[in-house]
This record gives structure tokens, sequence and C-alpha cells, in this order.
């Protein structure tokens, strides 16, 4: 195909979806004349059947799969729950899943807060806010790629003749330090810590963005009568600033706790699950789709999906309470 | 107003979606240039071998495959004689996806004319959709007369030869550096013993660690250490002992496989000989298997095992020849009497038996193909594609290594064997054997290593 039927693709492409939201748009003008409810009908009932289709009917499988045995083909009741409650690789996995969560919210959330206050009202403030958030921008799978580099090793001996040339930029900084370098990606369990950098990293600039935008809302009266009443600035942050961004802090929080239970791309292309450094999304698919035990992995989904559900919950009262109030 | 800017905001968003879509489609269905004026100078075609096949004009036979450019050129390239004599069209269609559509794709019943399928177990999945017809007679014919009974083997499920071998490689291959083995008076060695001798000599001379490897391929990492295992099985246990290992007749923590793991263990697992240029035995974990021989052009280290299709790893510019700056051996044997080789290949799959699907399965099979198919290869990708086809007029090939590997694989006494973690059940064959053995180097003992493999076995 050269450019011209590319083009020419592309026009009919973009004439047939027109055509296709103009007969939508005339129908429901149509329907418009006979009542509100059939309108909302018309669009909801796509919805609804897609749903239906393309993500209960799958959850519903994904249960019934994670029941059966690695081809699919027999019934073997738990077990496959029991395997990732017991055996000592999917233990590790668990292990790994909970530092992910435990660490990554609170250390992001505490750098973009700590990070927001500092800027806050400060000159250039729009560009040290640019930097943080600038690695927002950028895929996971490239911020992986970028931090392996940042890790990656070379043997360094004062001894030998000729070393190799340090590739990685942490390992360069420890030999011109006059330490030794290290293999940030294989020494376990430190490794698990060194990527849980590259999600702060990305993280940090979410939180400060979110924080940031909260603080600005907090009524300027309020702080303003904390100074006059002579409060110390830790005392104006922990007894104004926080109690005052507690709704947005939450957020903040649990929505990088999601993100870190289904943490996927950044274990996949820093360490492939290797090096016991395994989470449960990613444990989820190499079971599923390399080492091919559909069943363990759809255990491992459904575990996944009822990790998350506690942390949906809890974000959607939060939301409420903040909404009545 | 409102309402106006609402559905403006919807039909720009569609757009997008819509450019998207043309995208994709665009990408996926592409098939590669039809600009085949290249034609193949070095093999004489006479149309008169076609007679047998009748005329063909008007029909079309299409081939799916993994091969992608630039590779797919030499392969149309190799079809135009059959083409302009018969007068039917071969439809080559590439997509880097294969292995994974080529399966969708049958289950589903919409399968191409003729797939490359690269591994005898993804033939054995595709045989079990029933979608697979079996190999006609001259194909049959063919590959007895060319190939000879354990390749006839690997394309065949349940006592049914259903594939034709079409190109192979070898994996028993040692890189090393020529230009350095002469400075130091390092010689090829010719059998095992010979090759640790090797290996204490460059160890004790104390220049540089003499072996490097690396296994870090993303989610397959492991696979290169599943290669010196098998090797090692090989030269251990022989041929038999090796097809039992495979087929899991033999459990995979048995005496012979445990031999073989310690065997390789002897080399990549001893700190005086691993890593050269890169760091201790557990770099290799973590070191690509693209890199992991590189440090030989700086002297940094003397061996890397690896397979004949490493030579495209090395930075442009280097000479790849018996007097260059790098080249490869074959990995001895236990004794010159026997040479077993581990390697792998492609088999020409049919799921039609129209005549035209026939007359172009036969005509691959031939060795007038083999060696168009090796001609345009060396005049279009400066080689990189050899086959085990014993008709192959090694004349036709131009790359140093495509001439040792295809040395290797039609010397007579050679005995072929295909790479044994693609045949395994998926659990062990891209799980427990990767993982497992990845964990090996990493200081796991081989008894537990083994005996978790054998238990992840279905």
């Amino acid at each position: 195909m050269n450019v011209a039927d590319k083009l020419v693709a592309m026009v009919l492409a973009l004439a047939a979806f027109a055509v296709v939201i103009g007969l939508i748009l005339f129908v429901v003008s149509l329907l418009e004349r006979r009542g509100a409810r059939r309108v909302a009908w018309f669009f909801v009932g796509p919805t609804v059947l897609l749903l239906i289709v393309g993500l209960l009917y799958p959850a519903g499988r994904t249960v019934v799969r994670s029941l059966f045995d690695a081809a699919g083909s027999s019934f073997i009741g738990i077990a496959n729950y029991t395997a990732i409650f017991s055996s000592p690789d999917q233990l590790v996995v668990l292990r790994n899943t909970v530092l992910w969560v435990l660490v990554t919210p609170f250390v992001a959330t505490l750098v973009g807060l700590l990070y927001a206050i500092w800027v806050n009202g400060a000159r250039g403030e729009s560009a040290a806010k640019a930097l943080i958030f600038l690695p927002m921008a950028i895929s996971f799978v490239g911020a992986s790629i970028i931090w392996k580099f940042v890790y990656e090793y070379r043997f360094y001996d004062p001894d030998v003749r000729v070393n190799p040339e340090q590739i990685g930029l942490l390992n360069q900084v420890l030999v011109w330090l006059g330490m030794q370098p290290q293999q940030f990606l294989l020494n376990q369990p430190w490794n698990n810590l060194f990527l849980i950098v590259v999600m702060i990293w990305i993280q940090a600039g979410f939180a400060m963005t979110i924080l940031s935008a909260a603080i600005k809302a907090i009524p300027a009266e309020i702080t303003e009568a904390a100074r006059l009443d002579g409060v110390s600035a830790s005392q104006l942050f922990r007894f104004v600033t926080v109690p005052a961004i507690r709704p947005t802090l939450v957020v903040v929080l649990t929505t990088i706790a999601i993100g870190c239970l289904k943490v996927f791309d950044i274990v996949r292309t820093m360490t492939g699950g290797l090096y016991g450094t395994s989470v449960v999304a990613n444990e989820f698919y190499t079971q599923s789709f390399t080492a091919g035990n559909q069943g363990l992995g759809a255990a491992l989904a459904v575990l996944l999906f009822v990790l998350v559900i506690p942390i949906i919950v809890y974000n959607v009262r939060q939301l409420r309470q903040a909404e009545a109030r | 107003m409102r309402h106006m800017r609402k559905s403006a905001g919807v039909l720009a968003a569609g757009a997008v979606a819509a450019l998207a879509l043309t995208a994709c489609s665009t990408g996926d269905g592409e098939t590669p240039g039809d600009s085949t004026d290249a034609t193949v100078d070095a093999v004489e075609v006479d149309c008169a071998d076609f007679e047998q096949y009748g005329d063909l004009s008007g029909k079309t036979v299409t081939i799916y495959a993994g091969i992608v450019a630039p590779e797919d050129t030499p392969y149309m390239t190799s079809f135009e004689p059959f083409e302009e004599c018969t007068g039917a069209t071969v439809d080559y269609q590439a997509d880097k996806q294969f292995e994974q559509q080529i399966l969708v794709r049958a289950q589903a019943g919409n399968t191409p004319d003729i797939a490359i399928v690269p591994q005898p177990g993804l033939l054995a999945q595709l045989v079990a959709t029933g979608t697979v017809v079996p190999a006609p007679e001259g194909v049959a014919a063919n590959v007895d007369e060319f190939w000879g009974e354990s390749w006839k083997d690997l394309g065949t499920v349940d006592g049914t030869f259903y594939a034709a071998p079409s190109g192979a490689s070898v994996k028993s291959l040692v890189w090393y550096s020529p230009t350095q083995f002469e400075e130091n008076g390092y010689e090829v060695p010719e059998t095992l013993d010979d090759l640790m001798a090797l290996t204490e000599q460059i160890a004790a001379d104390g220049n540089n660690k003499p072996w490097c490897a690396g296994i870090a391929s993303g989610e397959a990492t492991g696979w290169p250490l599943t290669d010196w295992m098998e090797d090692m099985v090989l030269r251990v246990g022989g041929p038999d002992v090796y097809d039992q290992w495979v087929s899991h007749e033999i459990a995979f923590d048995s005496e012979v496989p445990t031999q073989a793991l310690d065997a390789v263990g002897e080399y990549l697992k001893n700190p005086d000989y691993v890593n050269g240029g890169i760091g201790d035995v557990s770099t290799i974990a973590t070191t690509a298997f693209q890199d992991a021989g590189l440090p030989i052009l700086d002297g940094q280290c003397s061996l890397h095992r690896m397979a004949s299709f490493y030579a495209a790893n090395f930075p442009e510019g280097t000479d790849v020849a018996d007097d260059g700056d790098v080249f490869a051996f074959y990995l001895p044997s236990e004794d010159s009497s026997t040479k077993p080789v581990l390697g792998a290949g492609e088999f020409v799959t049919a799921f039609s038996d129209r005549p035209e699907v026939q007359a172009l399965l036969e005509f691959w099979s031939t060795d007038t193909w083999a060696n168009l198919k090796a001609a345009a290869s060396s005049e279009e990708t400066g080689g990189g594609w050899i086959t085990a086809n014993s008709g192959l007029d090694t004349d036709n090939l131009v790359n140093p290594i495509d001439l040792l590997s295809a040395e290797i694989l039609l010397d007579p006494a050679s005995e072929f064997r295909f790479d044994g973690s693609d045949q395994m059940p998926a659990a062990v064959g891209s799980g427990a054997f990767w993982k497992e053995s990845t964990n090996w180097i990493t200081g796991q003992s081989t008894a537990d290593t083994l005996s978790k493999i054998e238990a992840a076995w279905p």
C-alpha cells in the first residue's frame, strides 16, 4: 500500500464513521419525540451490552477457570488458591505485592506532598513542578528501560589492568565514590526496592500535582487565622494543611495503591519477574501465557480482583463523605 | 450550541479511533513489496522440470510465516521460477506475531494454504486442531532422499508425516577470536577434554576469564542455559538418551540430566572461568544474551557458546571469518567418533490439498529449491540461511558461518537433534526450564533445580 492508498483508506474510514454516527444521531432525534426514557435506553443499552460481553462474562469465566487444572479440562476445586498461599514461589510473589502496596503509595505521596509544599509560591514554581511531573509523561515500559540502563552492572576490580566501561549511571557514580558496583536488579530482596523506585519516580509527580492543587484550594483565611494564633510551620502543616487536604490525600494514596497492585510493566520489563521480584499481575501473565497453567493464572487474576475491591470501596466511601460535608 | 459542540467532540474522538484503525489495518495485512525484480543467477532453472506440476495459471497459494523483512525477500525470490514456469502466484505474508496468530487462525478455521512453522511442538499443536493435511507422497520421497530419518521424525505427529523441513540452524557452536587464539597459541579443541584443558589454560594465563555468557532475554530469560544443558545431555548421554529425556521417558532429574547440568556448571558456575568482561557468575543471569559475546572483541573473554545466528549481533565491520575478529567452532563431543549437533529448523506445514498447494510443497522439498533459496539469501541478505537438505551445494553460500554450519549439518557423521525445550510441554519448555535454569545460575543447587523442573512436568 502506498501513501495515496493509505490516505484514501483513511478518508473512507472517516466517512464511514461519520455516516454511522450521523445515523445514530438521526435515530435518536426520531426517538427524542417519543420520550426521554427511550433515548436513555438507546444510549445505555449498547454500553450495558458491551459491559456484559466484555467485562462480566470474562470475569465469570475467569472465576470458573480458576477452579480447573492447568489445561482447563478437569475440576480441581480450590487447589489453585491453596497453591498460591502455600508454594514457596507463590509466597514470594505475595510478599512482593504486599511490599509494593505498602511502600510505594506512602513514599510517592510523601515525596509529592513535601515537594508541593516546598515549591508552593516559590519563584519558578511551574518550572519546578514540570520537572517532577515529566516522568508521568513517560510510559511504564519506557521508564523501566531507562532505569534498567541506570542500574546496569559491569564488574570493577582495581587490581585488573583493564576494567570494562560502566554502562549504568548509578554504578559509575559508585565507582567514582570508590565503592564497588552493585547488581541492583539481582541482589534479593533489595532488588524489589529498586523496582519500586521506578514507580515512585513516576507517581510522585502525579501526587505532587493533585496535592498542590488541593493545598492552593485551602482558604487563605484559615491559614491566616492560624498564623495569627502563632502556630509554627510544622504545626500549620500538621493541624491545618493535612486535615484540609485529607480527602485528596486518600484519593492519591488509594489510586497509587491500586496502580501498585496491578503493576506489571515495570516488573516485566526490568526483571521479567525473575530473581524473586515477581508480583501477582506479572505472575498471572507468566502462568497463563508462557507456562501454560491457565488455572493458576486465572486464580491469580481473581486474587488480584479481590485485593483491589476493599481499596476501591474505601476510596468511594471517602469520596461520598467528602461530598456530604 | 452546547449540544453541537458535544457531537463535534464525539466526531473528533471517533476520527482518532478511525485513524488508529486504518493505521492498524494497513500495518497488519501488508504484504512485503511486490518488487521481486531480483533474479537468481547462480542456479540454472529449466522449466521442463516443472512440467510434472501441470499448468497452474490463475491459481494462488498463500504462505503465512514469521519470517519478516529483510529475510522474507529471498523466500519470494526462490519461488519465482515456480511462478514463472507453472503460472501460479505465490502470496507470501509475514507476521511477527506468527507463533501466537497461527494457532488462533487454525482454531478459527481461517488457515493459510501453507505455514512455515519454526517448532515441532507448535506443529503438534496445529495438528491437534485437525486443520493440517498430511504431506503428499512426493514430499515424503524427497525428505527420505535429502534429509533422512531424524528430520522426517520431527515433521511427524502420531505416526503421520505432515511437514517437510526447510531452513535449519546450528546451536552447537562456540564463538572465539581467531586473532586472540593465534597470539596466545591456543588451538581449537577437538574433544570435551580439550575444551576443559583450553579453559584451564586461558584461566591460568590470566589475561582474561575464558568464558562469557548471558541469559537475559525478557520473558524468555534462561533459554541460552537450556541450550547449554541440551548440548551437554547430547554429549554425556548420547542422542538416544536425549530423545528419552525430551519425551520424558526418563525423569528430568535422573542421572544423565544431572551429570549434564553439572557439566555445564563446571564451566559456567566456576568463578575463575566466567564471566569474562562482565563480572562474576551471577551476572550471567542479568546480561542480555545479545551482549554476552561482545567482550570477545575486546579480548576480555575468549569463548562464548551460542547459535549460528549470533553472527548478526557483532557490530558492523566485524570480520567474521576463520582468520578474522571472531569465528566459531563446533562444540566438541566427548571423543571425535561421535558428532551430536543441537539445532533448530522450520517445517513447511500445509492446510490444503489443492493441486497447486501440493505442487509448491513438492518443489519446496527439492534440492533445486534449497539451492535457489541459498543463492537468493546469499545475494540479497548476505547469507544467514542454511538447510539440512543434502542436495545443498555449498558453493551457493557466501557467509563463512553459513559454510561452517552447513558443513556441520551435512557431515554424514553428524547426529542432528532439535532444540529439546521447543519440544517439551509449555509448562516446562517455556516455563520451569527457563525459570529454574535462571535460579540455578544465581545459586540454586543442581538437584533442587532439576527436581523442581521435574515437578512442573504436566
